[in-house]
């Protein structure tokens, strides 16, 4: 350590400023203590070379992130040295909301970031901050759960059937939080729960997992956008640090947010984890990796270059089935990146979710990075954001099936991710099979949500129609009430 | 008073010349070190170090029993306090319980201190494991005949605790120097004219108030429209020290305006009867008699600067202290808490030192003793 030579001039002299005079003011306390010191080499040791591509138009970035688990990739890719094979030398970035980081990254300080699935699709239809951005990237599958209070937990917990072994049986649906919410009105108490970003994928999540057992989450109209037209359950946004204090404080009931929120709230006995977005809708679509539509314009082998990169990043993270999450959690830990306790990010990185205090459970695919096609950005995907987006009147009015596909053709870039996943086919980096060639971008009709109801992107008004509350058809909604 | 003192002297030279001859230097030497001590004791106080005077009395011969007081008084109980405080603390601390633990005693915190110096350690190591890493690379362009696409860049990790800290001094006195340009000039106009006086003070009396969590949107928004986005300067920077500027405006002007517009009306007088020309007027009679004044509205602009910028930082994601505590309680550890403290008390240490400083040339640029 002590022949460290440090390349800025400034970090010479300044330790003698602010640190000696802390230091000197609590020396007299002690305490010695041991910083883990990483060892690892540059990753470039054993992988195979890559040069750099030739010509990129930018190869400084700095792009944006969460403080959430599924920043994953993003954290990797610098780690392993990912973008540095690339050529890239990008800085990372916490961000203190979506709504902070989304305006960033469109006024240019930020190149890219971590990004909500709703948030590229909403900027571009005008719904919030209006600008186009684009993904050629999506970042994981699932990777969100829904917590309640301990109080609200031991109110439903009585009307959860036991399973088997004597647990409360899952997934557990919202029926049982029915006659809590009900008994809250009758005490004339507003239940309010957090969610992360009016356009997260955690708000539709909620919202679909509330109807699905009959709770009315609310609506939108164009002149109130707090969402709680008509609303048993009211829904505001809370950033996703903040949930489990929140939660606390009892400003909220309960959320959905994404990790390591849900298992902090478990290991800090503030909540409890009820319910996955896995259980919810099984592989579904969560964070994508945005750029403003001018950017990949003007920087196509640079998007090329990240592309390649975080493809990369999420094959390492789910690697030898899941056999890198241990190191992952340990990089993620670190303060600069999500900064939780490793414990609590273990929790759900490392294929296991606790529910109650001491209901640990498998969830194997709890966060998936690569498998199952995750980082490819299907049409499909999109299609259905904008639908829950119909469906709570973010979205005025009925638009044609083809105006779905439309939008999802300018969000999403399938064509950028292909050819960066070709390229790394030829670089003997990754194998054939690994990617969906022939797809033309829409994911086959499932029906793996909690209430059974089946999707086929293709035909978004026919499903928009077939879910139970909710607008349908031509209905508006407008000052406070749904209009034919 | 000066006839006794001729007698005494007088009075000394009756006495046998050889032991007066002693006598004489001996106190002599001791006067002139009481007086040279006197003279280093104007500066050890600007230095917060008015305790080590008695110290040096005390060498020079003077008598113990009344400078062991003014040492108690001056380095005794401050450090009985501090030690107090700090037993305080300790046993109270643990006895809050919060969701990200208990709050952390001395010891935590020390040793939190300690993660963040090594921490930067290891961050300059990983700066040099990665220029290696990138002369490397450079190396194989070369070889691959693409030279031309050589370039050196800076280390991409994380800033350290003291760049943060280094980022945070950089924008408060970006956002003090602004401050000090606007209204130390926009003052003495004011203080000058009784009609610019009654014009500006309305304005004055209402921006005075204002919050910087108020100012800091709307100056966002100004910065990200008319500052181009790849600019030298990172638009957060700018939104955090405009923000600075905002709030540590008004100490300084309205101290100038006051000091300027109380200058002896003799001066002002004399002036006249010299018939002087306005700069003249400015530079050799208002900015003298001011300048007390404008320091001492510096210093408090200076001190509101270094407050609000915490603040502004956090909002505005300028990497400097402010955005390192937010990341902190983001983060959300069973360690950040120590940290966040690690930092409450940076702040204070480098505010306290910020004043010392600005004390420091107050009193080099002020005569009279009153300051």
């Amino acid at each position: 350590m002590a022949t460290i030579k440090t390349s800025v001039g400034v970090r010479h002299w300044l330790p003698a400023l602010g640190m000696a005079l802390s230091a000197a003011l609590l020396a007299s306390c002690g305490g010695s203590s041991t910083t883990p010191v990483d060892a690892a080499a540059p990753a470039s040791a054993e992988a195979p070379i890559i040069m750099p591509m030739e010509g990129l138009e930018k190869t400084e970035l700095k792009f944006g992130f969460i403080k959430l688990t599924d920043m994953a990739p993003l954290a990797i890719a610098y780690e392993k040295g990912f973008f540095e094979d690339e050529g890239l030398y990008v800085t990372l970035e916490p961000q203190a909301n979506w709504k902070v980081l989304l305006d960033r990254v469109i006024d240019g300080e930020l190149d890219g970031a971590h990004m909500l699935a709703g948030q590229p699709i909403a900027s571009t239809i005008g719904f919030g901050t209006a600008a186009n951005i684009v993904t050629p990237f999506s970042m994981d599958l699932n990777g969100n759960a829904i917590t309640v209070s301990n109080e609200v937990w031991e109110k439903m917990k009585v009307n959860v059937p036991a399973g088997a072994d004597g647990k409360p049986q899952h997934p557990v649906r919202a029926d049982a939080l029915k006659p809590v919410i009900e008994q809250y009105k009758a005490e004339g108490k507003p239940f309010n729960m957090g969610m992360v970003f009016p356009v997260s994928t955690h708000n539709y999540e909620l919202r679909y997992w509330l109807a699905s057992g009959g709770i009315h989450p609310g609506y939108y109209s164009p002149d109130n956008i707090q969402g709680t037209i008509q609303a048993d359950a009211l829904l505001s946004v809370t950033p996703p640090p903040q949930m489990p204090a929140t939660l606390e404080a009892g400003t909220i009931y309960g959320y959905c947010v994404g990790e390591p929120w849900n298992q902090q709230a478990v290991a800090k006995g503030i909540g409890v984890p009820v319910v996955t977005d896995y259980e919810i809708w099984k592989n579904n679509p969560e964070k994508v990796f945005g750029l403003t539509d001018e950017f990949v314009t003007q920087n196509p082998k640079t998007t090329k270059a990240i592309t390649r990169a975080l493809i990369r990043a999420a094959m390492w993270l789910d690697e030898n089935d899941n056999a890198n999450r241990e190191e992952a959690v340990e990089i993620l830990a670190r303060p600069e990146y999500v900064g939780a306790d490793a414990q609590v990010i273990a929790a759900s990185m490392t294929g296991t979710f606790e529910y109650e205090k001491g209901d640990v459970r498998e969830v194997p695919d709890f966060n998936v990075f690569f498998r199952y096609n995750a980082t490819y950005p299907y049409y499909s995907d999109a299609v259905w954001y904008l639908t829950q987006m119909r469906r709570w009147g973010q979205i005025s009015d009925a638009k044609p099936d083809a105006w779905f596909d439309e939008v999802a053709r300018k969000v999403y870039r399938p064509d950028i991710y292909l050819d960066a996943a070709r390229s790394l086919v030829e670089d003997g980096i990754a194998s054939e099979e690994d990617f969906p060639w022939g797809t033309d971008g829409y994911r086959p009709e499932t029906a793996e949500f909690i209430d059974g109801v089946a999707y086929n992107g293709r035909a978004p008004n026919a499903y928009i129609d077939s879910l139970k509350i909710g607008l349908k058809g031509g209905e508006t909604v407008s000052a406070s009430a749904v209009q034919n | 008073m000066g006839s006794v003192a001729a007698k005494r002297i007088e009075l000394k030279t009756d006495a046998p010349p050889a032991e007066a001859k002693a006598v004489a230097s001996g106190t002599e030497k001791k006067e002139r070190a009481f007086f040279a001590i006197t003279k280093i004791s104007r500066y050890l106080d600007v230095l917060a170090l008015s305790w080590v005077t008695p110290l040096l009395m005390i060498a020079a011969g003077d008598s113990p029993k009344q400078n062991l007081k003014l040492v108690w008084s001056r380095l005794g109980i401050p450090v009985l306090a501090i030690a107090i405080f700090l037993a305080l603390w300790a046993g109270l601390a643990p006895q809050v319980k919060t969701s990200l633990g208990a709050i952390p005693g001395p010891a935590e915190v020390a040793a939190q201190a300690v993660v963040l110096h090594q921490d930067h350690l290891e961050e300059a190591r990983k700066s040099a494991v990665f220029q290696a890493r990138q002369d490397e690379l450079n190396a194989r362009l070369v070889a691959a005949g693409r030279g031309d696409e050589v370039v050196r860049r800076n280390y991409t990790g994380k800033p350290t605790y003291y760049l943060q800290i280094w980022t945070s001094l950089k924008t408060v006195f970006f956002g003090f120097f602004l401050a000090t340009l606007i209204a130390a000039p926009l003052g003495i106009l004011m203080g000058m004219s009784p009609a610019m006086n009654a014009a500006f003070n309305p304005i004055i009396q209402i921006f005075k108030p204002v919050s910087p969590l108020a100012w800091l949107p709307i100056v966002t928004m100004i910065v990200s429209a008319t500052v181009a986005s790849d600019s030298a300067i990172p638009k957060s920077f700018l939104t955090s020290a405009i923000t600075v500027t905002l709030c540590s405006l008004w100490p300084t002007l309205i101290n100038t305006a006051l000091g300027v517009s109380t200058i002896d009306r003799d001066l002002v007088n004399v002036g006249k009867v010299l018939k002087l020309g306005w700069y003249t007027k400015v530079t050799k009679l208002v900015l003298p008699s001011a300048l007390p004044l404008i320091f001492t509205g510096m210093r408090l602009s200076l001190g509101v600067g270094w407050m609000v910028l915490i603040a502004a930082e956090m909002l505005a994601q300028n990497p400097g202290l402010g955005k390192f505590v937010w990341d902190e309680f983001q983060n959300g550890s069973s360690q950040s808490l120590a940290k966040i403290i690690v930092a409450v008390l940076t702040i204070g240490i480098i505010g306290f030192l910020l004043d010392r400083v600005m004390f420091a040339l107050q009193s080099t640029f002020t005569y009279s003793a009153n300051r």
